[in-house]
């Protein structure tokens, strides 16, 4: 990671990025995919969609109590939120198969609770892909959120409006832009993700196969490498599309005034 | 009655205050960096005391003996900042009515057109913020607060940055707020018109201290 998302979007052509980008797409979509390959890109976009939605509250909570709350075991939140950043994915991965497989104390609960299972299953890709992509969620909310102007807060408090009021009427919509650059890093990290997702809901095609665990299973293949290349392309061009677009509003957001 | 009999301390700075108005507008006045904003933050629950009793009238905001401690949207305060503190976010008809009541609660204050047109703000009402002028901002800071149907107001300054004429228009509306509704008000200012124009008591905050209490001159 270098440096805060938010920064530094000065000298950036985001028209030209965007036209470079569908250039790889159209060069991607003019390929001939062949149905497992189409069905590992679907299964991607889904893990990816999913995963950033459904991590978003969660991020946006986190990113709340650190950015605005001092409490005891605050720098260990802190820690614990960035550790998929640091840890070996494997171990990220090995530890959701423990916590969240069907033998697992939360997959157990939750199995029984909801009928959600993660073992084996797209459900657990994508909460593999979410986990891994929480640090940059939850990085680039907190910054926005410690850009809103607290005495805005204080005034909408002293209008009459409690708490919860303040913070969905003030707060979430001046720190709009960095939810949503999170929202888009979100499901930028969850299509590149590889090492937490094969270990934790293995490489099944059809069911668990993204386009990155394809791209893994074609190199393994001596005759993969066109097949290999299709599935490169396209990688490359919904980071490129996503990253333009996290840039894009990154820009916006600074070029809006924060305080009137 | 405007009681703010409290102690507070924050790093370096410390207060001690001790006033007890009989009227209901009280004027703080002294020199700057004495602690006068600091008062109204107390009032409006923004800071909290270490100990002491905040209350105007019946309303006790703050009772450490008694372990009264409302929480500032409790406390329906029209709170009008030194500086606007506008929503960027919404545009001028959105920060007025920010703090609106619901119209079944009862009969505001004051009507938002009335108001309206008495701030001049009328040609203004679709517009951002960022764009206005420091007085204009400042006027739709005053509507604001006014319009949240406040029990009691407080005004940091209210009438700095914006030209005399509109300043009488705004110290006419204050004026009616004092006659007609008894709202009570506590405000703070170096201006000795708007003091001697205003208040009926004038408290003097020096270095953090009080502060007494003497009727307006």
């Amino acid at each position: 990671m270098e440096g805060p998302p938010l920064r530094g979007a000065a000298p950036f052509h985001f028209m030209g990025a965007l036209v470079a980008s569908w250039r790889i797409a159209q060069v991607a979509l003019a390929m001939e995919l062949t149905q497992a390959e189409w069905t590992a890109v679907g299964l991607s976009l889904k893990v990816a969609t999913v995963a950033a939605l459904a991590g978003l509250p969660f991020g946006v909570a986190v990113a709340w109590l650190l950015a605005r709350r001092d409490f005891p075991g605050k720098g260990i939140l802190n820690a614990l939120v960035h550790m998929p950043l640091v840890l070996p994915p494997v171990v990220t991965g090995w530890l959701l198969l423990i916590g969240f497989g069907r033998e697992g104390i939360f997959g157990r609960a939750l199995e029984a609770c909801c009928g959600l299972v993660f073992s084996f299953r797209w459900t657990g890709a994508a909460l593999a892909a979410a986990t891994m992509g929480f640090p940059l969620v939850v990085r680039a909310i907190r910054l926005s959120l410690e850009a809103v102007d607290p005495r805005l807060e204080q005034a909408a408090a002293t209008l009459g409006a409690p708490g919860w009021r303040v913070f969905l009427t003030v707060t979430l919509p001046l720190a709009a832009p960095g939810v949503i650059a999170g929202l888009v890093l979100g499901f930028a990290k969850s299509i590149g993700e590889f090492g937490a997702t094969i270990t934790f809901v293995a490489n099944i095609p059809g069911e668990t196969q993204t386009i990155a665990t394809a791209i893994y299973t074609t190199t393994q293949d001596p005759n993969g490498t066109p097949a290999t290349i299709r599935l490169t392309l396209i990688a490359l061009s919904i980071a490129f599309a996503a990253i333009v677009a996290s840039e894009g509003l990154a820009a916006r957001a600074k070029r809006r005034g924060q305080a009137a | 009655m405007i009681v703010i009999d409290v102690q507070f301390a924050r790093g370096d700075f410390s207060l001690r205050a001790a006033i007890r108005a009989k009227g209901r507008i009280l004027a703080l006045v002294g020199p700057s960096g004495t602690g006068k904003t600091t008062l109204l933050n107390l009032v409006a629950g923004l800071e909290r005391p270490s100990k002491g009793l905040i209350a105007i009238g019946d309303l006790v905001f703050f009772d450490s003996q008694r372990r009264v401690d409302l929480k500032p949207y409790r406390r329906r305060l029209g709170y009008v900042f030194q500086e606007p503190r506008l929503f960027p976010h919404l545009t001028v008809a959105g920060n007025l009515r920010y703090g609106m009541k619901d119209a079944a609660l009862g009969q505001p204050l004051v009507a938002f057109d009335d108001l309206v047109a008495r701030l001049g703000l009328g040609a203004l009402l679709a517009r951002a913020p960022q764009g206005l002028s420091g007085g204009e901002k400042q006027r739709v800071a005053i509507g604001r607060a006014l319009l949240s149907d406040p029990l009691a107001l407080l005004l940091d300054e209210p009438l700095a940055g914006i030209d005399d004429a509109r300043g009488e228009n705004i110290f006419a509306i204050v004026e009616t707020l004092r006659d007609a509704f008894k709202i009570p008000m506590i405000f703070v200012s170096h201006r000795r018109d708007e003091v001697s124009r205003l208040a009926s008591e004038v408290a003097l905050v020096e270095r953090g201290r009080l502060i007494e209490a003497a009727p307006a001159a």
